[in-house]
């Protein structure tokens, strides 16, 4: 099957280069297409599926141009810099993405973020900013960790290496004594900071860590924690333009919370990877549940205006969370970005925002996940736009809204009426209904090469 | 026969007798004597401005809501000279058969219990009793080996007690002919036809709007639900049970669907509710079952491996192990044609007696210091569904608990005991059948061709009023309509509606298997479509 269609494939490239020299251009409104996509892709799960399937587009291996790259985050620090990309070429990552995606980074950023928000608009806007637990980055803030530490004693905190995932290196810790031992080999007291040699230095500070205040009062639903992945796409910088995906999904912790085991690294990690090796995981469980399902349930438990509210704070997050690296991510017409933003509620309904993702996992835990992640894949395609269907003034396309393009994206469209509304909604369905294909089907000209249906 | 008049007498009669001594009757009184002190009321006209000032108040209301609750429960009424038996189901056929089928449960458990050395019920040593009480929050935790229990019975087994039942006044003396064997059920019971159902459920045409429907994401909410929701916070605060019940025809908004079911089933979480489920705890606590293992079983093999209720696993055992205990659901057998036969066992300590339901001439299994216990409903495969989507509407596990258990005591126990109710099992597979064979002839012709007959197929969805085969939102709307229209009817033209909408697939099958297969996922389905197109868009 694999193989006729890539001769299919194939042939249709040929047949379009023949006849447009490998563009098509539609209508003067449109931008310019290709027939035929060259596409590297490092990963080996539903991605590569949704590339193989996609009318047009041809896998290249190793050393041939391409002009689609799906890479992992290795491939691109070591090569992006030398490569020359022509102008129609896309790339799935930006060249520092980890201002966002590193937590001490994005804490740094965050912070700095918010001291602006705050001279230039005053601390009531300022105080949308706190959707982040109190954190420090470790060793450069280790004192000022513990000045806050002294100040509020029994309260919990959470220790994360910067750069792993997956919930590895990650423990929790009440007592100053607890972290000792992990400072020792750690952390370069300040006594020897001179005496180290650079080198010496380098290597304790490889791997740094933050320190997070941990939320001891998470929403739990039946005894349960869980947090919420969502998915954002981001294909540009500057200006600022993010759309937001319709699905996503809660993860569930196996165990009942409590914050008498700290040790049990189980109850309090929520990533799947962790809990895939608890002891009671049932790989056919999931533990998930899809953010529509979980949409409805706050919303029997809550009403629909407070659960409103929510899912507004949580917009909130992503745009700021964006906003705060905007000038500091080089802004390359090339890339786009896929992130996984993980979101905790508390117990007051206030969401916080533990990590964002890179490169989330694509890989699918079951078929719905396997539904879910090819979808979400297929749509991102659709919006990076290699064959040029669209016109660039859509404000949804398939599962994903426009959330933010240089400005927010209301769903009423402009006009007089509502100007200067306060009725104004946001365009975004996180939990809503997605029927992407309906929606696709009446917005998207067929793949060039294809006979309309 | 009674007239009209003695006959509504003997009902009030009734009704004040069941609300006698009931918190709300105690308020009553308070609130009235209280109320004494008041300045608009005077003694010339006391009672009037009594009355007034409870309805001003809201607790006319609350008594209106209670009488509502029970005229919902209350016996049909028949002869004065008949036996409460037969009041509570007329057909004595019907009483044999499930007497027999009663019979036969309690015997199977009984053999568990010899087979497997387990007692029926076993006092908790103090030390397990306070361990249970620590983990009362967290029972889903252990992993117990429940290999040996099997459950008493599926509903396959359930399904062929009913095809077997037998009317004796049915004339066979014609002999086997094609209408003998169309369908499953043998017996004729007054089932209603379509033009029948278009005039019982009229909210559902097409000309009226409805949640499940009219909410899609295209609809503007203008045109109805933005005004449905508005009505619905004003039913909520009025506090009408039968506005509610209603209201809840056309959907219950998510945002007030627990509000609007605690209010139409009149859970008032009064303190004898409280205490009451207290009390059933306690005795969780101090005595273990044979059923509980059934219990952890099913919760186990179903809830706990749906995608969606695995998250409720702990409450189901405080609500379901709770439920084994509660004597107070036996009472619903006063309408339902089963009557547990009594039987009292004296403790070897002659200290703990204990009534047990039990037929006198089944061996029983001298249990463990004497403590034999009441049972109640006796749980099949399956039976935690009644519960599972409660979960996603309510929290506190004794409100949950007293939805759960006014829901079964209404409507869930007559999806497994064998009545002639319209309601009843019996009732809605016949009507499933009818309605097939009338209205999709040549799909059931063809299935029973190939050996699929419709109704072992759909017996399953119906027995559990569909809950862990749709979706929990469809679900949701189609027992918004069975609290609306109080009968479980839609159940089986639901059944029919699913078979219909994929009729075109199953005309290509040749085997029960692929027919199975075809109608295995129903998770896509949209209930409410389904049944509007069944009723109102066929020609008939």
């Amino acid at each position: 099957m694999c193989t006729v269609r890539w001769q299919a494939c194939l042939c249709v490239c040929a047949y379009g280069q023949h006849l447009a020299g490998n563009h098509i251009k539609a209508d003067s409104n449109h931008r310019e297409g290709r027939s035929c996509v060259r596409y590297k892709c490092s990963l080996m799960n539903t991605v590569l599926d949704v590339l193989h399937q996609r009318p047009g587009w041809v896998e290249v291996k190793e050393d041939g141009e391409w002009d689609f790259n799906w890479c992992d985050v290795g491939w691109l620090r070591e090569n992006f810099d030398h490569s020359y990309m022509e102008e129609h070429v896309r790339i799935c990552h930006f060249r520092n993405h980890y201002e966002l995606t590193r937590k001490n980074l994005m804490v740094k950023n965050l912070k700095r973020y918010r001291k602006t928000v705050e001279r230039e608009a005053g601390r009531l806007e300022a105080v949308k900013c706190d959707f982040f637990p109190l954190t420090f980055v470790l060793p450069s803030e280790y004192h000022l960790f513990v000045e806050d530490f002294k100040r509020s004693p029994g309260s919990t905190w959470i220790m994360k290496p910067v750069a792993r995932s997956q919930g590895k290196g990650i423990f929790l810790f009440r007592k100053l004594k607890d972290i000792m031992e992990w400072k020792k080999v750690k952390i370069c007291s300040s006594n020897t900071d001179c005496t180290r040699s650079d080198e010496q230095r380098d290597e304790a500070q490889v791997e740094s860590y933050v320190v997070q205040s941990y939320i001891e009062n998470p929403y739990l639903i039946h005894g349960r924690k869980f947090d919420l992945r969502v998915y954002i796409l981001v294909t540009s910088y500057l200006p600022l333009k993010a759309w937001l995906y319709r699905d996503g999904f809660a993860r569930f912790s196996n165990t009942r919370f409590s914050l008498r085991t700290i040790d049990d690294q189980y109850v309090h990690l929520t990533n799947v990877a962790v809990q895939k090796t608890a002891p009671v995981y049932n790989p056919e469980k999931g533990c998930k549940w899809q953010m529509q399902q979980l949409r409805r349930y706050l919303t029997a438990k809550h009403g629909t205006y407070v659960v409103e509210e929510l899912f507004k704070d949580i917009d909130n997050i992503f745009i700021r969370s964006l906003q705060s690296v905007q000038k500091v991510i080089i802004n390359d017409k090339h890339c786009f970005e896929l992130y996984g933003y993980d979101i905790l509620l508390d117990q007051d309904l206030k969401p916080w925002l533990i990590e964002v993702n890179a490169s989330p996992s694509l890989t699918a835990s079951n078929q719905d996940d396997y539904e879910m992640k090819y979808s979400l894949i297929e749509d991102t395609l659709h919006i990076v736009d290699m064959e040029g269907r669209l016109t660039g003034k859509e404000k949804r396309v398939g599962g994903f809204d426009l959330m933010w393009n240089d400005g927010p994206v209301f769903r009423e469209n402009a006009g007089l009426e509502t100007l200067g509304s306060p009725f104004q909604t946001a365009n975004t369905h996180l939990g809503g209904v997605n029927d992407r294909k309906k929606q696709l089907r009446q917005l998207l000209k067929p793949f060039p090469g294809q006979k309309k249906v | 026969m009674m007239n009209e008049g003695s006959e509504l007498s003997v009902t009030i009669a009734q009704i004040v007798q069941r609300l006698k001594g009931t918190h709300l009757h105690s308020q009553l009184e308070k609130q009235a004597k209280e109320c004494l002190h008041r300045p608009e009321i005077r003694l010339e006209s006391i009672k009037e401005d009594v009355r007034k000032f409870l309805r001003a108040t809201g607790w006319e209301r609350k008594l209106q809501n209670a009488v509502y609750r029970e005229l919902h429960i209350l016996p049909p009424s028949g002869h004065p000279e008949a036996p409460l038996e037969h009041t509570k189901e007329p057909l004595a056929y019907m009483r044999k058969a499930q007497a027999s089928w009663e019979k036969r449960i309690l015997k199977s458990l009984n053999s568990m219990c010899t087979e497997l050395g387990v007692p029926l019920a076993r006092k908790r040593p103090v030390l397990e009793q306070k361990e249970l009480t620590s983990k009362w929050n967290e029972m889903g935790a252990d992993e117990p080996d429940l290999s040996k229990f099997r459950p008493v019975y599926a509903p396959k087994d359930f399904l062929e007690v009913l095809i077997n039942l037998k009317n004796p006044n049915h004339d066979h003396s014609d002999g086997l002919t094609a209408r003998s064997h169309w369908g499953l059920i043998p017996i004729s019971l007054s089932v209603r036809d379509v033009p029948q159902l278009r005039e019982a459920y009229p909210e559902l045409s097409l000309s009226c709007s409805q949640l499940g429907i009219d909410d899609h994401a295209h609809v503007p909410p203008d045109l109805f639900e933005s005004e449905h929701i508005r009505i619905g916070k004003k039913v909520v605060d009025e506090q009408d049970s039968a506005a509610a019940q209603q209201y809840s025809r056309q959907g219950s908004p998510t945002g007030l669907r627990a509000q609007l079911w605690a209010l139409i089933l009149n859970i008032t979480n009064d303190p004898e509710d409280v205490a009451h489920y207290e009390q059933l705890k306690a005795a969780v606590i101090h005595h273990d079952l044979l059923v509980d293992n059934l219990i952890y079983k099913d919760v186990k093999l179903t809830a706990s491996n749906d995608d969606y209720y695995f998250v409720f696993e702990d409450v189901l055992y405080q609500v379901l192990l709770c439920f084994s205990r509660d004597t107070a659901v036996l009472e619903h057998f006063s309408y339902n044609s089963a009557t547990p036969p009594k039987s009292y066992i004296q403790g070897k300590t002659g200290e703990e007696e204990f009534a047990v339901v039990y037929p006198p001439n089944v061996p029983l299994l001298p249990c463990q210091m004497g403590i034999v216990c009441r049972l109640g409903v006796i749980p099949f495969h399956g039976f935690s569904m009644y519960v599972a989507p409660l979960c996603f509407l309510y929290n506190e596990p004794c409100k949950l608990y007293s939805v759960f258990r006014e829901m079964y005591v209404r409507y869930f126990f007559r999806l497994h005991s064998i009545s002639s109710s319209p309601s009843g099992i019996v009732s809605l597979c016949l009507q499933f059948e009818r309605l097939l064979q009338i209205h999709l002839p040549q799909l059931f012709f063809h299935l029973q061709e190939i050996m699929a007959q419709p109704l072992r197929i759909a017996f399953k969805w119906m027995v559990r009023a569909f809950s862990g085969y749709l979706s929990t939102d469809q679900l949701l709307l189609l027992w918004d309509r069975i609290l609306g229209y109080d009968s479980l009817e839609l159940v089986a033209v639901l059944a029919a509606a699913v078979f219909a909408f994929r009729a075109e697939n199953l005309m290509e099958v040749t085997s029960l298997a692929s027919a199975e297969a075809v109608l295995a996922d129903l998770s896509t389905l949209k209930v409410m479509p389904l049944l509007q197109i069944f009723l109102f868009a066929n020609v008939i």
